[in-house]
């Protein structure tokens, strides 16, 4: 029973850090811009595509490949904030939820156009590590490792470079940052860019040891929403822990009971947390 | 002159009573019928489904190409293929069967590929009375419905993994403990449902049986929670997650004396898991290894019927440069089934072509074909068996596959899983 939980839960764990990065990239957009991204589940997906392209194309490494698959997803952002997000920036949410629906349907779209709905997989076996009764496959330790470094930098590029501290700047109060001589609507685009190359990234971290398709985004997508609701909304460490609890979740309750009551645990967890404490466990900053 | 005049008109006036009649000979010397189906070119299923598309349009080619089916009027009978992309969807399914035959008037009907989708398609054709011959749908449930136009060729889910049972008490006759992983659709809980019923009364001990959904690509939950010292694990559902499933089992390098999975293993494709596929057991229900012959037929004092076993593969891999699996030959064999009804019944009309079904009793090439004809199971495939494969390692290392049950038919004596 004891090997049986640790290894649930260091599958779960493990899993828990590429969620987290997913979800701070929708938290770092929400926080900056209070803008609920629905584009976010597709950019996933494309990041596990752009990820698979250079690799069965181009024959490059896939965890060498994040680094052109993050500027890819900077990329994006800032073509769906000028597209689709920036004109409805200052309208009720509701617009801009609108917009980035639609950009997720033509991602969609095009995405299944192009690749169609089969599922893809990149073969690049690295074999497992065993440490006592456990057993990890090494894809998800890089993965995890991947996931920190991400994390990492996020963090000190938001806290000890200018930019970063401009877009924390114009997430805390986006008129006094203007008065301060912030570009608000350059730094509202790259904190865009910024949550989509995450969730790109993410992306190329789950293609790296799970089959996906055009359509493999949407379920991450929806963690996403839960960790953030979890952690804080627009609190990036917050969604970092959520990440962590929600991938310690999936681990630890199979153990009890069947594997279908995952998702029930889950979004019950995320409406308790919207009842009793609606700011998260971090509390929004 | 005024003879030579009138020659054009007369001329004209000859062909146009000579014309009709030579075009209505030539409309009653041959037919065309319209074969509808819908094919899952993308989606989940694209590999399972391009491969049946491949065997049904590689039988169309050929039997146009031998001149059809004669009827005994004299009219010659060939085919013309309609399919649409269905996504491997359910939903999609219903719309596009209804336009088949609404819009393009289809005369008989193949099932898509699987169990859910072709169940769907059934109640279609029925509705609009068309024959149906299902292949690459093996759920028995379909055929209690009372349906009385729908037929299957495959093998049916309640028999799709119980040889493998059979043959780990052979393997190992101290066996007694399993564990059943399954996808959550129609087709893999019937098989699994059988092989629990079946394993139970064999006093087989069954230390998990749980579902996933289809979609799942994180089999870690499902892993963890076998127990150790299992004896098997068995279940699976479709090649995509079957073969996500087969490679995380290797990855978290379980230990057990046999894994035997659904419809992936079989599949060419499945060999590029590389060690990951090494031991690995599938039921199939075809093998380009299989024994079936006019000699074996006559043994068994049946009919043999449609091209054998070496020209099957030699022209399905001349045309699609690839070995069949055994869903290119249940595409194939779905056509000639028709093909021989149409020729047994002398008619393309739905009551004699279903009598000359219901009354079938033949060996082909992808084994013995014959259909329950009682109202409780109508059209439930009652002739053909199952044949399972293993997968070796040949002499460079790489993976092969062998028929290793049922014993009378293996290629190379089946081995327990070894300690990855």
């Amino acid at each position: 029973m004891f090997s049986q939980l640790a290894s649930s839960l260091t599958d779960g764990l493990l899993l828990g850090f590429v969620y987290g990065v997913a979800a701070m990239g929708l938290t770092l957009i929400w926080g900056v811009m209070s803008v609920i991204n629905l584009a976010h589940g597709p950019v996933i997906a494309l990041g596990m595509f752009a990820t698979y392209l250079m690799f069965t194309l181009l024959g490059v490494n896939p965890y060498l490949a994040l680094v052109p698959v993050a500027f890819f997803g900077l990329l994006m952002g800032f073509v769906i904030y000028g597209v689709a997000v920036h004109r409805v920036i200052n309208a009720p949410h509701l617009s801009s939820l609108l917009a980035t629906f639609a950009v997720n349907m033509i991602i969609i779209g095009l995405g299944t156009a192009i690749f169609s709905t089969s599922p893809q997989n990149i073969d690049f076996p690295l074999g497992s590590l065993e440490i006592g009764f456990l057993t990890i496959p090494v894809t998800r330790l890089l993965a995890t490792a991947g996931a920190v470094l991400f994390t990492a930098a996020l963090y000190l590029f938001l806290y000890f470079t200018r930019t970063g501290k401009a877009v924390r700047a114009v997430a805390n109060n986006r008129r006094a940052a203007e008065l301060m001589g912030i570009p608000s609507s350059l730094v509202l685009a790259l904190s865009f860019g910024l949550g989509t190359m995450l969730a790109a990234v993410a992306g190329g971290l789950i293609a790296t040891f799970f089959p996906f398709t055009i359509l493999s985004g949407g379920p991450y997508e929806l963690k996403s929403f839960v960790i953030c609701v979890l952690g804080g909304l627009g609190n990036p460490l917050g969604a970092l822990l959520g990440g962590l609890i929600l991938g310690g979740l999936e681990g630890l309750i199979p153990t009890f009971m069947p594997v279908s009551w995952v998702p029930v645990v889950e979004f019950g967890l995320f409406v308790l947390v919207l009842l009793v404490k609606p700011s998260g466990l971090l509390g929004a900053k | 002159m005024k003879f030579l005049k009138s020659c054009p008109v007369i001329l004209l006036a000859v062909l146009g009573l000579l014309l009709p009649g030579a075009v209505s000979s030539a409309l009653a010397a041959e037919k065309t019928v319209v074969i509808g189906f819908t094919a899952s070119r993308t989606g989940k299923l694209n590999v399972e489904g391009m491969r049946q598309i491949n065997g049904l349009n590689l039988w169309v080619e050929q039997v146009n190409k031998a001149g059809g089916v004669k009827l005994p009027d004299g009219t010659q009978v060939k085919f013309v293929a309609k399919d649409y992309d269905d996504e491997s969807k359910k939903e999609r399914v219903q719309e596009l069967y209804t336009k088949l035959i609404s819009t393009d008037k289809a005369d008989f009907l193949i099932s898509p590929y699987s169990s859910g989708l072709a169940d769907a398609a059934a109640v279609i054709a029925q509705q609009y009375n068309k024959i149906m011959i299902t292949t690459g749908a093996a759920s028995d449930s379909t055929y209690k419905k009372g349906y009385t136009l729908v037929y299957q060729a495959y093998t049916p889910a309640s028999r799709y993994l119980t040889g493998a049972l059979d043959l780990l008490g052979k393997l190992d006759p101290s066996a007694k403990k399993m564990a059943i992983v399954h996808e959550k659709d129609k087709f893999s809980t019937d098989v699994v449902n059988a092989l629990k019923a079946y394993g139970e009364t064999k006093g087989y001990q069954i230390a998990l049986f749980e579902g996933y959904d289809s979609g799942t690509t994180d089999f870690a939950p499902f892993i963890n929670k076998i127990p150790p010292g299992v004896d098997a694990i068995m279940g699976g559902g479709h090649f995509a997650d079957t073969t996500t499933f087969a490679k995380q089992l290797y990855e978290k390098k379980v230990k057990t004396k046999m894994i035997a999975l659904l419809v992936a293993p079989p599949e060419p494709k499945f060999a590029e898991l590389g060690e990951a596929c090494i031991s690995v057991i599938g039921s199939s229900q075809w093998e380009p290894l299989a024994k079936y012959s006019p000699e074996t037929a006559k043994a068994a004092n049946l009919e043999y019927f449609g091209p054998t076993v070496a020209d099957f593969v030699s022209s399905y891999k001349g045309k699609f440069n690839e070995d069949p699996s055994y869903h290119s030959a249940g595409g194939y064999v779905a056509g000639l089934i028709l093909q021989k009804a149409i020729l047994k019944s002398g008619s393309t009309d739905t009551a004699k072509v279903k009598a000359a079904m219901d009354a079938m009793d033949l060996m082909t090439f992808y084994g013995r074909i014959k259909f329950a004809a009682d109202p409780k199971n109508h059209g439930l495939q009652v002739g053909h068996e199952m044949v399972y494969i293993q997968w070796f390692k040949d002499k460079q290392g790489k993976p092969k596959k062998e028929v290793v049950w049922p014993e009378t038919g293996k290629t190379a004596s089946a081995f327990v899983c070894p300690v990855r």
